[in-house]
């Protein structure tokens, strides 16, 4: 959401004192620096900002904040942040969740705080592993992974975080990953929209699985497989040196998307279609696009703002006690009531 | 006492038990409340108790879809809805047949003979019908077609069968007003303003009400009533309403909000018997109270307690289960020491357990249920009346100390009902919130207690007191994340010391001596038949005390010495003996166990008899 004044930080205003205990070479590290290099961009006063989170690593995120932070339990990050937000809608929130804390655990509270659409910018590091508990397969664990809970590979079928956000009802869904220079675009973004903005992250976890997303994220060929999704623009990708030579079109008779060659830049003649932000239909299409076939959509996928949670409760607060007194003395005094006389001890009516 | 029946009945007696029974569509808790506003506007004491169905539409005229309102009212102090009934309603067989063994000898029963049908009498498994058997012989009946009546009473108003017959709930509560001489004007009023939109509905409720007053002076010159008129109960000169226990609650809450000159922000979860309050609340926003009904009670509490740290009073609220499911979250309210009032509106367990009966059986869970050494301070409510102060005296514990605390009631309390002396705010102590406004050292310290063992408060949205908080161990005074022995070791003391330093009254003698042969120990809502119970063998001259404990923990701290003053320790508890193992832990005392658990409150003869048993 937006600060009402822009305030002037840097990003070193942003840092703690405290000692960073991600292991070395985590891809936490460059999503602290991101949000870190994106407050001070957006304006954003320390003094309303609160960093709330889960249990796992990306949830030791707030202590690294120089902001407030609450450090919660597990997988009840989004039910807290509720609270926050419903207690003073002007606080700048930011949750803070991973894969097994967010869809697992906490994948109720996740569904709720989104279809409440509570204001408020949601990151899930998604790792693919549980990485504090040390490595067993989590929710949005590829079918086969090994494991020290799954020792011959896991077998049952992974979550897609942002198919689950787009089906609870989200209004806002970005995806980036941890060392992608666009991430504070989509951060902004994000920030940018009233009501609940959901974020996947990609995060590599290099102790417990190690570069599962190098298919798509490794910068050699990156321009083939990552496409960037911006708002009224055309859908192209390929690699950006020979300019663009890939585009997505819609398989009308499938109802699906395909992949179309894009020949000396004439996106139109191959019917290349524009991202509409706004479009809820075409956010599930790019969103459940198999990897492979079709590059990974990145971006803002979805942005289509709806009125917060947080507006109606104080709306719905001020219409119930509208016209309404606060009085104790009288409210406790409601009803049909009787007097007992001080001469008889008697009742009098 | 006597019963009301003409032949047996000498004098007017002291105190009347009427239970009103029906199948759960016949509106049987309606006629008991209203019967049960007369009864206050008629000035007497009284104590009631609802007992209805687990089921939401058990199926019509069976047994398990009995629905009772039982009350006890008299011209003395009333503490129990009574023990048996001097007077039965039974609204069909099945009615009769559930709540005829509780019905004291020489009691009177009213019957609706519309309702004997040899369908309704198979339902409520009668072979031969109790009204053509010897079944009824033990007492005075009062039979006759109340349906009939009903129908014959609202005809002019044109409703169909099945609509006529839903007056008879009022038919019968005319009959009842009349038996005790009570005024119809005010059930008139309420409920043309609960028909306000249907004015004929109205209409027809009232012509019913008159119809069964009527009756009841008909019967008098030819049958086995009469009618008698109970006497005002000496009390305070003041204003007085009749309250609820979980009306009591919620105003309790607005009340300890507004001395702590905070607004309120409640997260609930519908659970029964505890929902009644997330509905008082949701109607009283004007006070600014913030209601919110979470997806699960992990974000009821997790909701709360995230307004507590945003600044506002977190207050939640659920039964037994929904508070299991709490458990986690109550120890990260008490690690980042931020205030929460959770209430446990207890019912009988384990697991679903019993609903919408009673029972005590969540004081360990209360005490001790959480991970870790998780100390919180536990308040409990009487009844009805005593719930509003209780809950006061959480939200202070709560926002002085910083610390969730639970405040036990039960289903009991909450649906009970009794005449309450309107108390005036202007008499509150307040006991206003502070939060700290700028660092509390060279720099801030958001771990450092004050006095009482109690650490700042401090809003986000504070210029220049940014700090993170979570349930990790934290360092002594800054907060950090710190797993060393010694810190661990520190702040489990803070923490415990903390809390067994609230500031809890001395422990009074409720009644009786402060020394003797025996002690009746309770808590929570075992308070009024104790006292009963306690009064009566005191009048017969045994040498019995009643003492009533509030605060669950810390203990007063006299209790002990107290204690041991006596020569028998005797606790009565709805449960398998919970309050009194923690007698013996805290003192070294030898408690003796008395419990119960069927969902039923004590009665006070089976109180009275094992204080017989007790000093014989
Ligand atoms: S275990 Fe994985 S996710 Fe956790 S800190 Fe280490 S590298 Fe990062």
């Amino acid at each position: 959401m937006n600060a009402p004044v822009k305030f002037e930080t840097t990003l070193k205003d942003w840092e703690t004192d405290q000692e960073v205990r991600w292991c070395p070479g985590c891809g936490d590290y460059a999503i602290l620096k991101a949000v870190q290099r994106t407050l001070p961009q957006l304006g954003c006063d320390p003094k309303n900002t609160v960093f709330i989170s889960g249990i796992g690593c990306s949830s030791r995120f707030p202590y690294y904040m120089e902001s407030y932070g609450f450090h919660t339990i597990h997988g009840r990050a989004p039910a807290v942040a509720t609270g926050v937000k419903l207690a003073n809608p002007d606080l700048d929130v930011w949750l803070v969740t991973g894969d097994g804390d967010g869809l697992s655990i906490g994948g109720n509270h996740m569904m709720h705080v989104l279809r409440r659409n509570v204001n408020m910018q949601i990151m899930l590091f998604n790792n693919e592993i549980y990485g504090l508990t040390k490595g067993q397969a989590s929710p949005t664990s590829r079918e086969g992974t090994k494991s020290p809970s799954t020792p011959i590979g896991s077998y049952d079928r992974p979550a897609n975080p942002c198919s689950f956000a787009l089906g609870a009802g989200a209004r806002f869904i970005g995806r980036g990953f941890d060392v992608s220079k666009n991430l504070p675009d989509v951060l902004k973004a994000a920030h940018g929209h009233q009501g609940a903005a959901f974020i996947e992250i990609f995060q590599n976890c290099i102790v417990y699985n190690k570069d599962v997303f190098e298919d798509f994220a490794a910068p050699k060929g990156a321009g083939d497989r990552q496409l960037w999704l911006e708002h009224d623009k055309p859908m192209l990708f390929g690699d950006p040196k020979t300019g663009f030579d890939k585009g997505i079109a819609l398989d009308r008779e499938n109802l699906a998307l395909k992949v179309v060659d894009v020949v000396d830049g004439d996106w139109e003649a191959a019917d290349v279609l524009v991202h509409d932000a706004t479009n809820r239909s075409l956010a599930h299409l790019l969103i459940e696009m198999p990897f492979g076939p079709f590059p990974m959509a990145l971006g803002v996928i979805y942005d289509d703002p709806a009125p917060t949670f947080e507006a109606a409760v104080v709306e719905e607060r001020a219409k119930s006690a509208a016209g309404k007194e606060a009085n104790l003395a009288k409210l406790l005094a409601k009803g049909q009531t009787w007097t007992v006389d001080a001469a008889e001890g008697h009742p009098t009516d | 006492m006597a019963t009301l029946a003409k032949d047996t009945l000498t004098e007017t007696p002291d105190a009347v038990v009427v239970r009103f029974a029906g199948d759960s569509g016949d509106g049987m808790q309606l006629t008991g409340g209203q019967f049960t506003l007369s009864t206050a506007l008629a000035g007497n004491d009284l104590a009631t108790f609802p007992d209805f169905p687990a089921e939401i539409r058990a199926p019509q005229g069976t047994l398990f879809g009995v629905s009772a309102f039982q009350i006890n009212f008299g011209s003395r102090e009333i503490n129990t809805a009574g023990d048996a009934p001097d007077v039965l309603v039974a609204m069909n067989p099945a009615a009769l047949k559930v709540n005829l063994p509780s019905l004291k000898p020489g009691g009177l029963v009213i019957i609706d003979t519309g309702e004997f049908s040899k369908r309704n009498l198979d339902k409520a498994k009668y072979d031969v019908s109790p009204l053509e058997d010897d079944t009824l012989a033990k007492w005075d009946v009062l039979a006759f077609d109340i349906s009939a009546l009903t129908i014959e009473a609202v005809k002019p108003f044109g409703l169909g069968n099945k609509d006529a017959l839903r007056s008879k709930n009022m038919w019968t509560l005319g009959l009842a007003l009349w038996m005790f001489d009570r005024e119809r004007a005010p059930i008139e009023d309420w409920l043309k303003s609960k028909f306000k939109s249907k004015p004929e509905i109205a209409d027809a409720n009232i012509a019913a009400l008159n119809a069964g007053h009527a009756y009841g002076e008909t019967a008098e010159l030819a049958g086995p009533i009469q009618q008698m008129s109970m006497p005002a109960v000496e009390s305070a000169p003041g204003l007085y309403r009749t309250i609820t226990g979980a009306e009591a609650i919620s105003l309790g809450l607005v009340a300890g909000a507004q001395l702590a000159e905070l607004p309120m922000f409640f997260g609930g979860y519908p659970i029964t018997p505890a929902s009644a309050i997330l509905h008082h609340l949701a109607r009283l926003k004007e006070f600014g109270v913030t209601t919110f009904q979470a997806e699960d009670e992990i974000a009821a509490i997790c909701a709360a307690i995230g307004a507590s740290y945003a600044g506002q009073l977190g207050v939640t609220s659920s039964s037994g289960p929904g508070i299991a499911l709490k458990g986690e979250a109550m120890g990260l309210a008490i690690m980042t020491e931020l205030p929460l009032v959770i209430v446990n509106s207890q019912r009988g367990g384990p697991s679903t357990g019993l609903p919408t009966k009673t029972e005590q059986s969540d004081l360990y869970q209360a005490i001790y249920g959480r991970n870790g050494d998780a100390p919180m301070p536990v308040v409990s409510c009487s009844a009805p009346g005593d719930a509003f102060e209780c809950a006061i005296e959480a939200c202070r514990i709560a926002t002085q100390y910083m610390t969730p605390v639970m405040l036990l009631t039960d289903g009991y309390i909450a649906n009970a009902a009794e005449p309450w002396k309107v108390p005036d705010p202007e008499t509150f102590e307040p006991f206003p919130a502070k939060f700290l406004e700028e660092k509390n050292g060279e720099q801030l310290l958001p771990y450092k207690r004050d006095g009482k063992g109690a650490r700042p408060w401090i809003k986000p949205g504070t210029e220049g007191l940014m700090h993170r908080i979570g349930g990790i161990e934290k360092a002594v005074d800054t907060g950090h994340i710190d797993y060393a022995p010694d810190n661990h070791q520190a702040m489990t003391d803070a923490r415990v010391n903390k809390v067994l330093g609230v500031e809890v009254p001395d422990q009074e003698v409720t009644l009786g001596e402060t020394s003797g042969k025996l002690a009746l120990v309770g808590w929570g809502s075992t308070f009024g038949p104790i006292k009963r119970a306690v009064h009566n063998a005191r009048a017969k001259g045994l040498d019995v005390s009643h003492i009533h404990v509030r605060h669950i923990w810390p203990l007063p701290g006299n209790l002990g010495e107290l204690l041991k003053g006596y020569d028998t320790i005797l606790v009565p508890e709805m449960n398998t003996g919970q309050f009194k193992t923690v007698l013996r832990d805290q003192f070294l005392v030898n408690a003796q166990p008395l419990t119960k658990t069927s969902g039923q409150p004590f009665t006070i003869a089976e109180l009275e008899s094992a204080i017989e048993g007790a000093l014989s």
